[in-house]
């Protein structure tokens, strides 16, 4: 084998002290969950030492129907508050992309409000609002009984969701609507064959930031949630305020693995990440 | 049997207190390869966009085939048109954006797949009709922009600086397709340039525009032969302009004297103008003649009375460009005229070298005489 060229100016990977450093972030990143995951499946009652393989504490999870109940609380909540998010924030996006009218840089500037204020800011002004401006009436079935947790999420999480489907709009070319107007599309003609299609890869991740914001909220969740209203984050807290248990561990992994395949398949959805990702930090129009 | 198919009366557009279209009336008859020329920001993309309908006159009137479409919205006119970005919608295959105006129209299945097949050959792009617009080439996915603009039976075609994004090669082919398509086609062409080669190369009419004012509306030759002011020499072609005095103004001739030249400008032919006042001599630098400088007689054409159309220079500046060499001569009084010379053997470009003394002489049919 004939030795190696030195690494090229330009080709970092290959130089021990950047492999090194990427090393190290990749340990600091992933070994905690990793560890997490593993001891999900320790046969003790002690996250420390390592007694065998077992099911066990999904089995348990899977039986708990307090754990489940907050699981589907979760599950729901977040989906709700995507739908709405999704809306919400697509449409102030167009609305920024497409008009000039007075206030707008204030509206843009309301609009990063809520991405910037500390979240235990937010829940406190959550919980007064809930308490006292507009209290969220007791007792309503399931899942109306969520409305107000929703409604949180939906006022953090929406903001998000505008700012991305705006990047993505500032690369659309004007033309482009011009020219299926010029082809004899109508104005709703025109949003649905040719704003939305360019629109579609950041509507994904703008869904998928939506849904992982509200799936694993905490802080916000806490001040808005009743009794019979608890999530999963919630529910994990109150169960680490005993103890570090393996069914916490368990619960975890799930979440983790979930998040994982929606990202996947969000991914392979939008088809080209880049064509997002490319755009975040893009100039609003 | 020139049909009028487009009319602008008095077509004005104000964006706040910019007038980006002036008082513009003009008509495009049926059939016509007709250009929109001026150099950026004269209007004449504004007058294209309010033809298409993205924009609405401030005042005045457009009628096609005498109807006032003043308020019709884009996507009910009778036109088409081609972007400059082509605008090829990229989530569809080239068959799909070909045939979006038909879907949109509800055209039955089987004629919208007849016509979308003919437009795509029409368009040379038979058979690529399942690709997708990021699996062509910039020249071809302006045959997309055509063919799908095409395959509605636009009235009037529309074309927004059509050649400009193509490189120099492709845009001499395309200049020659673009001609060849209209014939076919037999639709009517309005197209904005600023390239005066590509607007004199494509049109049979074009207009010429600045800030917003239509300066003069003729066929390539009478733009380029009788400009009717120094702004329309100027852009169209190279242009020596010699300001001066009409001296002599007969039904049989006239004589300018321009304090720029030290002999006068004889002209073959009467000018109307006002006698004594302010008139410039536009001469194209192709029809002023190069000759060795031997003796103290100047050259004569024999159509100018001696002492006229004839000076004496030296050559300050020389280009080969193949064809032909450009040079700038400067005569008697430093001012530089431009001239152009066509290589006619392989070794005449060797007479005229820099700093050599040469006469300059030209025609009496030669300058055109503008009066403003």
């Amino acid at each position: 084998m004939s030795k190696k060229a030195p690494p090229g100016p330009l080709e970092y990977l290959r130089r021990w002290q950047m492999q090194a450093w990427l090393a190290g972030v990749f340990v600091f990143l992933y070994a905690p969950l990793i560890a997490l995951m593993a001891f999900s499946f320790n046969d003790s009652r002690r996250n420390i030492v390592w007694k065998g393989f077992t099911l066990k504490y999904y089995d348990k999870l899977f039986n708990d129907s307090a754990l489940l109940e907050a699981f589907a609380n979760s599950l729901t909540i977040a989906a709700v508050s995507t739908v709405i998010s999704l809306a919400l924030g697509a449409a102030a996006a167009l609305v920024l992309w497409r008009f000039r009218f007075p206030g707008k840089t204030a509206l843009d500037g309301a609009l990063a409000l809520p991405i910037v204020v500390p979240e235990i800011c937010m829940g406190v002004a959550m919980l007064v609002f809930f308490a006292r401006v507009m209290p969220w009436p007791q007792g309503l079935p399931w899942p109306l009984n969520l409305g107000a947790i929703i409604i949180a999420h939906v006022s953090f999480s929406f903001p998000f969701v505008a700012v991305v489907v705006r990047a993505r709009m500032a690369s659309f070319n004007r033309e482009m609507e011009e020219a299926a107007r010029d082809l004899g599309a109508g104005e709703f003609r025109t949003i649905k064959d040719v704003i939305l299609p360019h629109m579609a890869p950041s509507l994904v991740a703008g869904a998928l930031l939506a849904f992982t914001l509200s799936l694993d909220d905490f802080v916000i969740t806490f001040f808005t949630a009743g009794p019979d209203t608890v999530t999963f984050p919630v529910k994990v807290y109150s169960m680490v305020r005993f103890s570090v248990t393996p069914e916490v561990n368990a619960a975890s992994t799930v979440l983790i693995v979930l998040t994982v395949l929606l990202t996947a398949a969000a991914l392979k959805l939008q088809g080209d990440p880049a064509a997002t990702a490319g755009h975040g930090a893009g100039e609003p129009k | 049997m020139t049909k009028p198919i487009i009319t602008f009366e008095n077509v004005t557009k104000r964006f706040g207190k910019l007038a980006a279209v002036d008082n513009v009336s003009l008509t495009v008859n049926e059939g016509e390869f007709f250009a929109l020329l001026g150099p950026s920001g004269c209007g004449k993309t504004t007058l294209l966009r309010m033809l298409a309908g993205f924009e609405t006159p401030t005042e005045g009137r457009i009628l096609i085939d005498g109807q006032d479409i003043s308020n019709v919205p884009p996507n009910k006119r009778p036109v088409n048109m081609v972007f400059q970005s082509y605008a090829v919608f990229p989530h569809m295959t080239v068959a799909d954006n070909v045939a979006y105006g038909l879907v949109v129209d509800k055209v039955a299945k089987a004629e919208r797949d007849r016509r979308v097949e003919e437009a795509l050959e029409l368009v040379q792009l038979g058979g690529l009709g399942g690709r997708k617009p990021d699996q062509l080439s910039g020249g071809q996915r302006q045959r997309v922009a055509l063919a799908r603009a095409l395959v509605k039976r636009p009235r009037v075609l529309l074309l927004d600086e059509p050649l400009s994004a193509l490189d120099a090669k492709l845009r001499e082919q395309m200049r020659t397709e673009l001609c060849l398509l209209q014939e076919k086609v037999g639709v009517t062409f309005i197209m904005v340039t600023h390239d005066q080669d590509e607007a004199l190369a494509l049109a049979s009419r074009c207009a010429v525009m600045s800030r917003g004012v239509l300066q003069q509306v003729a066929s390539p030759s009478d733009l380029y032969e009788f400009p009717n002011s120094r702004f329309v020499a100027d852009f169209i072609g190279q242009v020596n302009l010699f300001e001066g005095v009409l001296a002599v103004d007969e039904p049989s001739h006239a004589v300018i004297r321009s304090p720029d030249l030290p002999v006068d400008i004889f002209l073959d032919h009467g000018v109307t103008g006002p006698r004594g006042g302010t008139v410039w001599a536009a001469i194209r630098p192709e029809k002023i003649e190069l000759h060795k400088k031997e003796g103290d007689t100047p050259p004569n054409l024999g159509d100018c009375p001696h002492g006229t159309n004839a000076v004496a220079g030296v050559i300050k500046h020389e280009a080969y460009l193949g064809g032909s060499s450009t040079y700038e001569v400067e005569i008697a009084g430093g001012r530089r005229v431009k001239v152009q010379r066509s290589n006619l053997t392989r070794w005449d470009q060797e007479d005229f070298k820099l700093g050599e003394t040469v006469w300059l002489c030209w025609h009496a049919c030669s300058p055109a005489v503008l009066l403003s």
